[in-house]
């Protein structure tokens, strides 16, 4: 597939394809249940395709209620009788050599979540997978640590936890569930999404490969449904999400009352701001990588670009100019920058709240680029004149849609930044250390990123204010969620 | 305002003097330089670099995948877009012959190979090398000013501008005073550039920074633009003899002021990377840089160079590769 | 048929990522807890201490500003290599020690668990001990936890491999570099564990490892105006005094001896000895 070229070109980057071969997709999974491959219960079967071409991937198992319950039971079993009387350093031992294993096939894995999720290999190889592995060392290593990490001593886990992950980062978000909840001492059933189920299962055979005990982990695919039946499940302790916050409100309801601990990461609607004394072409680039990294699909993108009046020619000039040169195609393709949008459902919604932004009477600027004419394709996008009262500044778009607002000074900067329901993240461009310091301590955000954008760190605490949900994934904070205090 | 791209100019001849247009979109090359406080807050007042921006964008964009045809390409424009060059004490007429010899046929086997664009020598070996390279289109560059430290009087570094010119230099590589320029003296180093560039004649200038001894980014960009309101043709990284020389993010910010220097006053100025660029993967990192930071219009040897003397080889047998499928050795290409 | 003779090993010092000979040209005899000879180890002068602490120095910038994750790796991958090496240090343990094969395997074990618990630490001792602090004014206060340099270490003179384990990986693990002592009597697993570094990803000098007699090496790493701190875990009771009087010339951190069980899990207290506070004021505002 050829990668769209944007601007005149002397030097044509010739296709240099990463190889599919590294990876072998079975034409059919079952779910992972204790250790297992087993079929469902009332045997129904789902298709994942690869969304840049739209051609099938594989057969996927739809998980029901019965297969959800076998999978809690399973997860029971295995934290009764064998996870919660292992010692913490033996616990801890497992995912360091999981960790090990991710690293080994961390090629494998990279071309396999380009393939079913659309992403850019550049990113699955050097973002998304280093991460994963490195969220797996670091979370092995305090497993045996518990008491140093301020929740009392011999802090206990909670038991058996249901994780529902989305399809934006989908073996990245499986870490971030997996490995704090195990190294704390629980057991697991994960949900992937459904549309990118595909590094999950190959991430169970990671877990036979490390001789995890049968049980500890457990891998159920499905939709919605299926996401329903695990998290209203009465058999489990702990709930985790990672989705669209309308989901999350609904979880909040259902578990209401049934004494489950849960934590919610959410969307956001972050606010990017740059000050007139920016570096600007840092901030250009921190600007590009705030909302088109990943098409996006980032619940913390940098998706309103609060740009100070007094630099906003400046600004704009300079990403207008630095977007002509983004590549936009297959995604196995090294120098692909754009991949593909993970599904119709979500092109569809980025090209309706596109409109709207267009009717609401703001500017439209998108780069001239040839898309494909099979997959899920939509072009990085700018509007310009956008107010707070328009849809396209307070609605999570999830796409590569920025859009553009001014401010004066840095108290109108953070009152915009702030009038939201969502509070996730936040960006601030300055070359003054104070201010920086200033804004971090008024804006109503979980993360601020400081002359930087979209990095993650085992360690770094990472989670929303507001709407954006509770709870923190990352860090000695991260294990809270995972333990019974 | 929009960045056009200007046509190139010809070779030998890539633009006039300090622009002094007035006026907010242009750049007021007089008034800024009345005094050493103008210049310094015109300087200090350029956005500054964020280090791990900097860096990091270069990183990013050296994991661009050049294959086949794309590498081919690349190759040829890098051996095209190269400034043999030797500057040793020990040099010898022998040895730069040996040099010229080799820029106009780099590979003996393979008549298909592009000439490099100049040999850069120190200023006694110039007329050594026009000779040698008499009716070519091979540029004779000639380093100047007390290089590599330019520690010496502004009288002596124009004397040694001056000779190097009359011996047949078309092109002139000096050195700024950096100890005036780490010390604030911005005037003074805008004074010497100004004069040496008077003294070139026809010759064309271009400006080494030495971004080592600059060391951060800030620094390199306020150094560029000085360069540039001063005249220079081409602004150059490094004189090649102390590390770190041209690295990637160095490149990048010259390339950055290159290019906001054409859209504030029109006029296209050069880069040259000189020293540690050693093999075909860092050349072409480089042009990938020029790529997506400037475009088309310095993808060419008149507006880009690349400092170097064993990267030639490295190209030469990457691009044989290339052609034959086989992987080389140092056997097959001459060692001048 | 007679028997195959096995090649035997020699036991140098590992300093600066080599295994030179010591520089006195000495050896002394290493016997078993029998009297039976195994081995002749170099007897380590102060030259080689001297030489050593260059090393060691000169390593310093580089693994000190190695991420965390960085030094994380490098240590969990030496725990790989130790479980490698698994039967040779039962072997030198056991004859060492006087242990049986059963009490050794445990020695040796708890010593891979306990390098693979530190190696944990290295990206979680700053969340743990570091701190933001709430100042009474327009100040992002916050402290950090930041290696001190060159540690000497005396090794415990009992516990061959799991004490010098405890008292190795906590100095390493938190970015400093190490010249360490081995046991005088029972040197051979130290000089294994060397091997095991020299085929590892640790940068040459950030361990160093001596053999030679206690009491006339320490006294020139205690005194030593480039080391920054010393571990004197096993020093000589009559020594330990002298030790700490020359470790005052530079206010060097002493962590003195004490009676310790090295088969328990430790505290971060081995970490903490060899780490500094830095704490950092920057005010807040438009």
């Amino acid at each position: 597939m050829a990668v769209a070229e944007m601007g005149s070109k002397k030097f044509d980057y010739a296709p240099a394809p990463e190889s599919r071969a590294i990876v072998d997709i079975q034409p059919s999974y079952g779910l992972f249940i204790g250790g297992q491959w087993v079929d469902p219960t009332d045997g129904h079967a789902f298709k994942t395709i690869s969304p840049s071409s739209e051609e099938v991937l594989a057969e996927v198992s739809e998980a029901g209620p019965g297969d959800v319950d076998r999978a809690v039971k399973a997860a029971r079993k295995a934290y009764d009788t064998v996870w919660s009387k292992l010692p913490a350093r033996e616990r801890g031992k497992y995912l360091f050599r999981i960790a090990r294993i991710l690293q080994e096939r961390a090629r494998e894995l990279a071309v396999l979540e380009s393939l079913d999720n659309g992403k850019p290999i550049r990113e699955s190889r050097d973002v998304d997978v280093p991460l994963v592995a490195a969220w797996f060392f670091h979370y092995a290593g305090w497993a045996d640590k518990l008491d140093h990490a301020g929740f009392g001593s011999s802090p206990k886990p909670l038991g058996v936890a249901g994780q529902v992950i989305p399809w934006n980062f989908p073996l990245l978000m499986l870490a971030w569930k997996v490995a704090p909840a195990l190294a704390c001492g629980n057991t697991v059933v994960l949900k992937p999404a459904e549309t990118t189920p595909l590094t999950a299962l190959l991430f169970a055979e990671i877990c036979q490969q490390a001789d995890l005990p049968p049980g500890v982990v457990n891998i159920v695919t499905g939709a919605g449904d299926t996401g329903r039946s695990l998290v209203e499940h009465p058999g489990i302790d702990k709930v985790a999400f990672t989705g669209s916050t309308e989901v999350g409100k609904m979880i909040a309801r259902s578990t209401a009352g049934t004494g489950k601990k849960v934590t919610l990461e959410l969307g956001g609607k972050a606010a990017n701001i740059v000050f007139d004394d920016a570096p600007v072409d840092q901030a250009v680039e921190g600007i590009v990588n705030g909302i088109f990294f990943n098409q996006g699909h980032v619940c913390c993108a940098g998706s309103r670009l609060l740009v100070q009046e007094s630099a906003f020619d400046e600004v704009l000039e300079s990403l207008k100019r630095r977007l002509s040169t983004l590549r936009l195609g297959d995604p196995l393709d090294k120098n692909t920058d754009i991949g593909a949008i993970n599904s119709l459902e979500q092109l569809t919604r980025i090209r309706e709240l596109s409109e709207v932004g267009e009717s609401e009477g703001a500017a439209r600027w998108t780069v001239a680029c040839e898309l494909p004419d099979k997959g899920f394709w939509f072009p990085p996008t700018v509007f310009t004149g956008v107010s707070q009262a328009h849809r396209i500044a307070r609605e999570e778009i999830f796409g590569p849609v920025l859009s553009v607002l001014t401010f004066r000074t840095p108290q109108e900067a953070v009152e915009k930044a702030n009038n939201t329901p969502y509070g996730l993240s936040a960006g601030v461009w300055t070359d003054k250390g104070s201010r920086i310091l200033w804004m971090a301590d008024k804006l109503r955000a979980g993360v601020v990123w400081a002359n930087t954008f979209n990095r993650f760190d085992p360690t770094s605490p990472f989670g929303g204010y507001k709407e954006s949900g509770y709870g923190r994934e990352g860090g000695r904070h991260g294990l809270e969620a995972y333990l019974d205090v | 305002m929009t960045s056009t791209a200007s046509p190139p100019v010809a070779s030998g001849s890539p633009g006039t003097g300090p622009v002094s247009t007035s006026g907010s979109d242009g750049v007021d090359v007089a008034g800024i330089t009345a005094s050493n406080s103008s210049l310094r807050r015109f300087l200090h007042g350029l956005p500054g670099v964020d280090q791990v921006g900097a860096e990091a964008r270069a990183a990013t964009l050296s994991t661009r995948s050049i294959k086949t045809t794309a590498k081919a390409w690349a190759i040829d424009l890098a051996i095209s877009m190269i400034d043999l060059t030797t500057l040793e004490g020990q040099d010898t007429p022998g040895k730069v012959r040996a040099l010229c010899a080799k820029a106009l046929r780099p590979d003996p086997s393979d008549p298909t190979t592009p000439r490099v664009a100049a040999i850069c020598v120190y200023p006694d070996m110039v007329p050594i090398a026009v000779e040698a390279l008499r009716g070519s289109q091979v540029h004779v560059a000639s380093v100047a000013t007390a290089f590599p430290s330019g520690r010496a009087s502004l009288d002596v570094k124009l004397a040694d501008t001056r000779d190097a010119v009359a011996a047949g230099a078309d092109e002139i590589d000096m050195v700024i005073d950096r100890g005036a320029f780490l010390s604030g003296r911005y005037l003074e180093v805008f004074d010497e550039i100004v004069a040496v560039k008077r003294a070139c004649g026809s010759a064309h200038l271009k400006v080494i920074l030495e971004t080592g001894e600059l060391v951060t980014y800030d620094n390199v960009r306020r150094a560029s633009w000085l360069a540039m309101l001063a005249g220079g043709d081409f602004i150059k990284t490094s004189t090649g003899k102390i590390q770190p020389a041209a690295t990637l993010p160095v490149t990048l910010v010259m390339l950055e002021a290159v290019r906001d220097w054409r859209t504030a006053t029109g006029r296209q100025v050069g880069v040259k990377p000189a020293g540690g660029i050693k093999t075909t993967k860092d050349a072409v990192k480089i042009l990938v840089l020029v790529n997506e930071t400037v475009g088309d219009d310095w993808l060419d040897p008149d507006w880009f160079r690349l400092g170097a003397s064993s990267l030639l080889n490295d190209l030469l047998m990457q691009r044989t590769k290339l052609t034959t499928g086989r992987y080389s050795g140092p056997d097959y290409f001459t060692l001048d | 048929m007679s028997d195959r003779i096995d090649v035997r090993k020699t036991y140098k010092l590992y300093v600066g990522g080599k295994f030179p000979r010591s520089e006195s040209g000495r050896s002394y005899e290493v016997t078993d807890r029998k009297g039976h000879f195994l081995a002749n180890a170099a007897m380590g002068s102060r030259k080689d201490a001297r030489d050593a602490v260059v090393a060691a120095r000169s390593a310093f910038p580089g693994w000190s500003t190695a991420t965390a994750y960085n030094r994380g790796q490098v240590l969990y991958r030496v725990a790989e290599l130790l479980e490698g090496r698994r039967s040779q240090f039962v072997d030198e343990v056991a004859a060492g020690e006087g242990l049986t094969t059963r009490k050794a395997e445990a020695a040796v074990d708890e010593a891979i668990d306990r390098w693979v618990w530190y190696a944990g630490w290295s990206d979680k001792i700053a969340q743990v001990h570091g701190s933001t602090n709430p100042v009474a004014g327009p100040y992002f206060d916050f402290s950090v936890p930041e290696p001190t340099g060159v540690v000497a270490v005396v090794a415990p003179q009992d516990s061959s491999l799991l004490g010098l384990v405890s008292v190795l990986a906590p100095v390493v693990v938190t970015g400093n570099v190490a010249v360490v002592l081995a046991s005088e009597e029972r040197p051979l697993p130290a000089v294994t564990l060397s091997e095991v570094l020299a085929t590892s990803d640790v940068p040459g000098g950030v361990v160093n490892v001596l053999t030679g007699r206690t009491t006339e090496v320490a006294p020139w790493l205690a005194s030593h105006m480039d080391v920054n701190a010393i571990d004197l875990a096993g020093a000589p009771a009559d020594a330990v005094t002298e030790l700490q009087v020359a470790a005052a010339d530079n206010l060097k951190r002493v962590v003195r001896p004490e009676a310790t069980d090295w088969a328990r899990t430790p505290g971060p207290q081995r970490m903490l000895a060899f780490l500094e506070t830095k704490t950092v004021w920057h005010p807040i505002g438009v």
